[in-house]
């Protein structure tokens, strides 16, 4: 009995944080089928009969399919790029420790600690002067450098986890470098590389920071196109949550296809 | 010229001298044991002759061919890591044919020689599992397995039996030590468990520090120990190791041959104790005899280990019989004079 009334508690508890963390979603995802006079009548309106004219009037202001190209094209490609430099250095700071190995891992993260916003100005200028702003080479450029460190480091440490001996046994058997990482590394690394992928896809797509200041009609990306509608003409809560649940629509579906992976990939080392 | 010769080799790490020059000729066919206390340097030396270190200095051959410096996948030499290093993510069956796939051989040949090994090392029913749902021991008989396959020129063990238990490893020695002489192939093993020197070994190097302490047979190393670390190093218990000086009535048996600041050297087997009041205390013999004092005993079923403390120095002496004695008894110790090894103040052995 006792250990049933723990559990009713428990449920009970979790179902209360499930639906905190859930309800700004939920009530976006109510406001984007209401009229703009239904999204501010107060008290809250919670049963109305939905429209779809907000989507359209979005798409039509301003062109969701162009934004959600560019959101797709500057995520994939930082990610894929990310992971091409991310990998060999942790490949290389796995298997080939030196005493220095640690201290280049903590100096990468270090520059995470650093706010965005100190480095604006340089990055902005460099920019100009590239004639790279508004474009999306300049923002797969910044993602992929500002995704780097945390590449890094989960690669590192799903690698680290591959004991050496397989590594040495590969060597041993035959196998050149490309063989061993072909054969040996790769398949018993999927896991750590998918979910830093994963990861760096999900933090690309949703970064606004730089998209907001670096990019403005031609590469803006979606979160430019909802930060567009909350502007000083007048907020319109019902386009603005249209806009942005047309916006991380892409990006949830996507989480919770590969959530498996980002859990196992953000608790690397904590659950062996 | 030898099989394997390995030629003043050295391995420097940064903050250590780790391999300080080892000279070591291995004839075809030879098993060669490797031994001596752990941070002795015999790891590192079979991963030198692997490649899975650099050598600092020296020279490396094997069959004729200079392989100081050759990448291990080209010395044609099998490895058996401690930790059996299988590939988690492939069958028994993929990893026993990893490197003659790697090798490009035709299939139909890895076919036979995988089922020909696995039909040895009795795994031809597990082939198709993952080295995850095999037990111990299995997984030991798949590190053996993708070894053989390769019929390489020489198998290295690294310690293979430490991660087994007890009965286990006992019946996987004598299995390694069956599959040596039907395969006959050059092998060297690293332990640090010298019943499995003597047992397998043609010939056991003794490491200390880096430095080979003595090449021989495992009777010759128990027989004639060149200095005092083998002499304890080889034999449980341990061989007593008395100084001289301290005990004038041993010393007296050695006719003058131990120098005043040598030792004398005695396994427990040549260390007669009796009780003092007894008969046997009187054969003649009675100059060569100290007293001591029983400390503890130590009764094994087939043989007892009587520990006594002679004027301060602990001994122990072995009974191939049951002892009345009882701790806290005083005791008279003889030594059997043909069993004696004399050392000098430096521990090195002298010509009995």
């Amino acid at each position: 009995m006792l250990t049933d009334r723990k559990t009713l508690v428990r449920t009970l508890a979790a179902w209360a944080v499930a639906l905190l963390l859930f309800f700004p979603l939920g009530w976006l995802f109510l406001t984007a089928f209401k009229t703009e006079l239904q999204a501010i009548s107060v008290p809250p309106l919670f049963v109305f009969s939905p429209t779809f004219d907000n989507f359209a009037e979005v798409q039509v202001r301003s062109d969701y399919l162009l934004y959600a190209k560019n959101s797709l094209i500057a995520s994939v490609l930082s990610t894929l790029i990310g992971l091409a430099i991310a990998a060999p250095a942790a490949y290389s700071m796995a298997f080939y420790r030196t005493r220095w190995t640690r201290d280049i891992l903590m100096w990468m993260l270090s520059t995470k600690m650093m706010p965005a916003v100190g480095a604006l100005l340089p990055v902005y200028v460099l920019a100009q002067t590239a004639g790279l702003l508004d474009s999306l080479t300049a923002l797969i450029v910044v993602f992929t450098l500002s995704n780097l460190p945390i590449m890094v480091w989960m690669l590192y440490s799903s690698l680290k986890d591959i004991p050496h001996e397989i590594l040495e046994a590969a060597r041993m058997d035959g196998a050149t470098l490309w063989k061993e990482v072909r054969t040996v590394v790769l398949p018993l690394s999927m896991g750590g590389i998918a979910a830093t992928g994963l990861l760096c896809l999900v933090l690309s797509w949703n970064e606004a920071f730089w998209a907001l200041n670096l990019t403005s009609a031609k590469a803006g990306t979606l979160a430019t196109l909802i930060a567009s509608y909350s502007s000083p003409e007048g907020l319109f809560w019902a386009k603005l949550s249209a806009a942005s649940l047309m916006a991380i629509a892409p990006i949830i579906v996507f989480g919770w296809f590969t959530q498996k992976q980002l859990v196992q990939g953000l608790t690397f080392g904590a659950v062996k | 010229m030898a099989y394997l010769e390995l030629k003043g080799i050295h391995k420097r790490f940064p903050t250590a001298h780790i391999i300080r020059g080892v000279d070591l000729s291995i004839e075809k066919g030879e098993f060669i044991v490797f031994v001596g206390p752990s941070g002795c340097g015999k790891s590192t030396l079979l991963r030198l002759i692997a490649g899975l270190e650099t050598i600092s200095e020296g020279a490396l051959t094997l069959d004729g061919r200079d392989i100081t410096h050759a990448p291990s996948g080209q010395r044609d030499l099998a490895m058996v890591f401690q930790s059996y290093a299988l590939y988690p993510h492939m069958s028994v069956k993929d990893n026993m044919s990893f490197a003659l796939r790697l090798a490009k051989q035709p299939p139909a040949e890895i076919e036979e020689k995988v089922n020909r090994a696995a039909g040895i090392l009795n795994l031809a029913n597990y082939l198709k599992r993952t080295p995850k749902e095999l037990s111990g021991g299995q997984r030991q008989r798949v590190a053996i397995g993708r070894a053989i396959v390769r019929a390489p020129k020489a198998f290295l063990f690294d310690e293979p039996l430490s991660n087994l238990d007890a009965a286990l490893r006992g019946s996987t020695r004598v299995e390694i030590l069956k599959l040596h002489r039907s395969l006959g192939a050059t092998t060297i093993y690293v332990t640090h468990d010298q019943v499995e020197a003597m047992t397998l070994a043609d010939r056991v190097v003794v490491l200390r520090d880096g430095v080979i302490e003595q090449v021989g047979s495992p009777l010759e190393l128990y027989d004639r120990p060149a200095n005092q670390f083998v002499a304890q190093f080889i034999g449980m218990p341990s061989m007593n190791m008395l100084p001289a000086r301290a005990l004038p009535g041993f010393a007296r048996l050695t006719q003058g041959r131990v120098p005043a600041e040598g030792f004398i050297g005695v396994r427990p087997e040549g260390v007669v104790v009796d009780a003092a009041a007894g008969p046997a205390a009187n054969d003649g013999q009675g100059a060569a005899a100290e007293t001591g004092r029983v400390e503890l005993i130590e009764a094994l079923g087939a043989d007892t280990l009587i520990h006594v403390d002679v004027a301060g120095i602990p001994m122990i002496a072995r009974k191939s019989a049951r002892t009345s004695l009882s701790s806290g008894d005083t005791v008279k110790v003889r030594l059997d004079p043909e069993a004696l090894h004399l050392f000098d103040a430096s521990g090195r052995a002298l010509a009995a």
